[in-house]
């Protein structure tokens, strides 16, 4: 009794989450995502437009390193593809037996090739700036995959009487507003293989959905797996309600 | 356990049903426990990114005839060789003696001149001599262990020593004329 | 010594000879007389030990896979998360299960609060609780640094950084702490194993905890005595099955969090590996820390000659110690609030001011949140040193039952008085 008080209590608390507050007071706009819910599920068109976003648009500066090329399995791709995507990028191995270290063409159980050797150079590629890696950053940042799709689509012109500091560029949800990212998407800066329309609207809701699935690919078995475990226990619990009333009948 | 509470009032069938719910409450219960204990269990299988490399491709192009390569697999030796014709005709005559781990030859090979076979002695699980040219090759002009004296054959099997078996083959498959994949 | 039941299993009997588990089970949970008035509230004991368990199995699950260095760590934990069959499930539980068994053990305090359970004969028993709970909360503060995201590392670093506030050896107490000269490798390291160790440690002190339960016997919502037969059942089978229930209501709550909502009670920062050079727009502790946290940082002025930063420190111990001697604090006659018809009010006003202290402990210490906080630790201070003392001898109680068995039947034993066959204990 009082623990479906208890379990009310924190259903309210979440629906009443409403829209998010970033850090500095900014309301970031609640949208819908095909991952979001009980029965969310990854949209698999959405995550190889993603693929493709990241592949052209952001593997130049960002690392992905905690995925491997066998990972894009879930996103439908068949063995051969996997591998050729794979192949496309040269991993360091060795040392052979001449004491040297060689380049190959990655294979799918490699990680993804990071842009950068270390975090210096990639300072150093970017007037000092981290592009920070982005396996996690959906669940990283407060506000999720809403506050990444803000961030994307905020990039605007500095209002009146804001200065931006040179090697930076304004934005409408980032902490500080100055972020030293230029904007990444641009219309039709992609052209997508299943011909979908490359709005910047568009290349943002699927690099986000790409995303939310790099943070973590196991979602779907979670909450499919979360079903069948609720529907047990309500059946289990209400069994034992029973025998509870029958032990005590006696007493009542 | 001692007899306890007993309801005086209550019928035959109410403690029948009592006892039904009881025992569906139990097995439910039992099925969720095993349910939970499994999951944990399966945690210690071989995780996903151990699995992935439960296969390897090996190029063979630069292997040239008599000369042997080994390579690790799952963790493991795999002895490659280009044998010669004179290694070939050996291991088939082979077939015609008592061995102690029968095989033909040709059900140890998919192309006679590519011996492919797990480089662990079947005895105690050292690794034989024989890969390179300088190697002691054993009575049988294969391979050599030297932790108790196994000698295997120009094709692996078993001739003397206290190995009970032939040195395994692994499953592998010609990608093409020069690669295979192993496992 | 109640009638020792005759086994007639013969394998049963042997064992029992040389080693009676089985005479044992039979006394403590098979014949052991509970009050029949108990309610829900009395359920989260055995929640908690529940708990503890699954959190003992997920961990040592876990620890399997986890490696405990500063470069390895964050990634083992993603390892498991992604590449180790199932590993996801088993971190969910865990993580969930610490959020988890604060719930319950926070909801059992309270109810020990409102019923004066703690009054004697069981001082021992609360003590022993409170000694669980200062365990909890180092096991808790340990297991969250082993991720090694960002709020592990400053999280790690403000608390154990606490310690230099004592005059005198503080600065050296740290050193030590560490390792070293900051939270590195070393302070891992040790957190494991101490991480690992800590549970073991909490489990005997359940154990004690259940023994002394069962020397003076569970209390009730009236808080009066089991006089006689009539007013208790014995724990198998009324209790194994409320309990059953308890637990099936609970599993669900779990259940939920863990496949449904697996991040709700942690922080984004987290899934951000640990590093020394940038520090997190804002530290906060895991949830269950907070009201603490606010005590801490509500002391913002130096008292005496004791610093600011020191008397936070002993403000947010002794809130803590001060738990230890509230059995001696309490003055009432009587022990359940439901008796108490001023008590009753105050402790929700504790309990108020223990939800605002916690939402404190999650805003920035400015403003509003700056004076609720002082005014919040205040409060908690005097309801322990002041209200407590004097209430009880001012209060007059309403007029207690005659007995646990009237108080459930409404007047009279009847057909309910055969219906507990155990025998009652001599205590």
């Amino acid at each position: 009794m009082r623990k479906a008080m208890i379990s009310a209590a924190a259903a309210v608390m979440m629906a009443l989450a409403g829209p998010a507050l970033a850090s500095g007071g900014v309301e970031i706009p609640k949208r819908e995502w095909s991952f979001e819910g009980l029965f969310g599920t990854y949209d698999r068109a959405s995550m190889q437009r993603g693929l493709q976003i990241y592949k052209e648009n952001c593997s130049g500066c960002h690392s992905l390193n905690l995925m491997y090329y066998r990972n894009l399995a879930d996103l439908g791709y068949e063995p051969a593809q996997i591998k050729a995507f794979a192949a496309e990028n040269e991993v360091q191995d060795g040392p052979n037996n001449e004491g040297e270290m060689y380049d190959r063409p990655a294979l799918p159980s490699d990680r993804f090739v990071k842009p950068f050797p270390n975090d210096n150079a990639a300072r150093a590629g970017n007037n000092g700036a981290l592009p920070p890696d982005l396996s996690l950053m959906v669940e990283a940042r407060v506000g999720g995959p809403n506050y990444l799709y803000a961030l994307l689509t905020g990039f605007t012109d500095a209002p009146e009487g804001v200065t931006v500091m040179e090697g930076m560029n304004y934005n409408k949800v980032f902490p500080g507003h100055q972020i030293a990212m230029a904007p990444p998407l641009s219309d039709d800066g992609v052209e997508f293989t299943d011909g979908t329309k490359a709005t910047v609207d568009q290349q943002a809701q699927d690099i986000v959905t790409f995303l939310a699935w790099t943070s973590e690919p196991n979602m779907e078995a979670r909450k499919k797996m979360g079903l069948k475990v609720m529907i047990f226990l309500v059946v289990f619990t209400g069994l034992l309600i029973a025998v509870k009333k029958r032990v005590w009948a006696d007493v009542h | 356990m001692a007899d306890t509470a007993t309801s005086p009032d209550t019928g035959d069938d109410d403690a029948g049903r009592r006892d039904f719910l009881v025992l569906a409450a139990s097995g439910m219960g039992v099925v969720g426990v095993a349910s939970f204990a499994w999951p944990l269990v399966h945690t210690m299988n071989p995780s996903a990114e151990v699995l992935a490399l439960s296969t390897i491709e090996v190029n063979l192009d630069p292997i040239e005839e008599g000369q042997s390569i080994t390579v690790v697999w799952q963790g493991k030796p795999v002895f490659i060789r280009k044998r010669t014709g004179a290694e070939v005709a050996e291991a088939e005559k082979g077939d015609a003696i008592d061995l102690r781990d029968p095989q033909k030859d040709g059900d140890r090979v998919q192309k006679p001149e590519w011996l492919i076979m797990i480089g662990l002695c079947t005895h105690l699980g050292c690794i034989p001599l024989g890969q390179k040219g300088t190697d002691p090759k054993g009575e049988f002009g294969g391979w050599f262990c030297p932790c108790h004296g196994s000698h295997y054959d120009t094709s692996g099997r078993i001739r003397k020593g206290p190995a009970p078996k032939n040195l395994p083959v692994p499953p592998y498959k010609f990608v093409d004329d020069k690669t295979i994949l192993i496992g | 010594m109640n009638t020792a039941p005759q086994w007639k299993n013969p394998v049963i009997r042997w064992v029992d000879e040389r080693l009676p588990v089985f005479t044992y089970m039979d006394h403590e949970y098979g014949q052991f007389p509970m009050p029949k008035n108990l309610n829900y509230f009395w359920n989260f004991g055995a929640l908690a030990s529940i708990i503890l368990v699954t959190m003992i199995v997920t961990g040592i699950v876990l620890a399997m896979q986890y490696t405990p260095h500063v470069d390895y760590a964050f990634n083992s934990v993603e390892r498991i998360m992604r590449d180790v069959n199932y590993g996801w499930l088993v971190r969910y539980i865990h993580m969930n299960g610490g959020s988890m068994f604060f719930i319950v053990v926070y909801i059992h305090m309270f109810r020990g609060l409102y019923y004066g359970s703690y009054k004697a004969p069981r001082e021992l028993l609360w003590i022993l609780g409170v000694v669980i709970l200062l365990l909890m909360m180092a096991t808790a503060f340990m297991g969250y640094v082993l991720p090694w995201g960002q709020m592990s590392y400053w999280g790690a670093t403000v608390i154990t950084n606490l310690f230099s506030a004592i005059p005198l050896v503080g600065n050296w107490i740290v050193t030590l702490l560490w390792g070293g000269f900051a939270v590195d490798n070393a302070t891992l390291n040790r957190f494991f194993a101490l991480h690992y160790l800590m549970p073991f440690v909490l489990f005997a002190v359940v154990a004690l905890h259940v023994v002394a339960l069962h020397m003076t016997k569970s209390s009730n919502p009236d808080g009066i005595e089991m006089k006689g037969p009539q007013d208790s059942v014995p724990f198998h089978p009324y209790f194994t099955a409320k309990d059953a229930v308890g637990t099936g209501f609970f599993l669900l709550f779990f259940a939920f969090f863990v496949f449904f909502a697996p991040n709700f009670f942690g922080e984004p920062d987290n899934y951000i590996e640990a590093n020394p050079l940038v520090t997190p727009a804002h530290i906060v502790p895991e949830w269950y820390f907070l009201p603490f946290y606010a005590i801490l940082r509500s002391i913002t002025f130096d008292v005496l000659f004791i610093p600011a930063k020191l008397m936070g420190v002993i403000l947010m111990f002794g809130s803590i110690m001060i738990l230890f001697i509230l059995p001696w604090l309490d003055t009432a006659k009587v022990r359940s609030a439901k008796y108490r018809p001023i008590y009753k009010y105050v402790f929700w006003i504790f309990f108020i001011d223990c939800i605002a202290l916690g939402w404190v402990g999650s805003q920035p210490p400015e403003g509003a949140a700056l004076i609720i906080g002082q005014l919040g630790t205040f409060y908690y201070f005097i309801h322990f040193l002041v209200v407590m003392p004097v209430l009880g001898k001012i209060e007059t109680p309403l007029p207690l039952p005659a007995s646990i068995a009237e108080s459930v039947t409404g007047g009279g034993g009847g057909a309910s008085a055969g219906a507990a066959a155990a025998k009652m204990e001599k205590p």
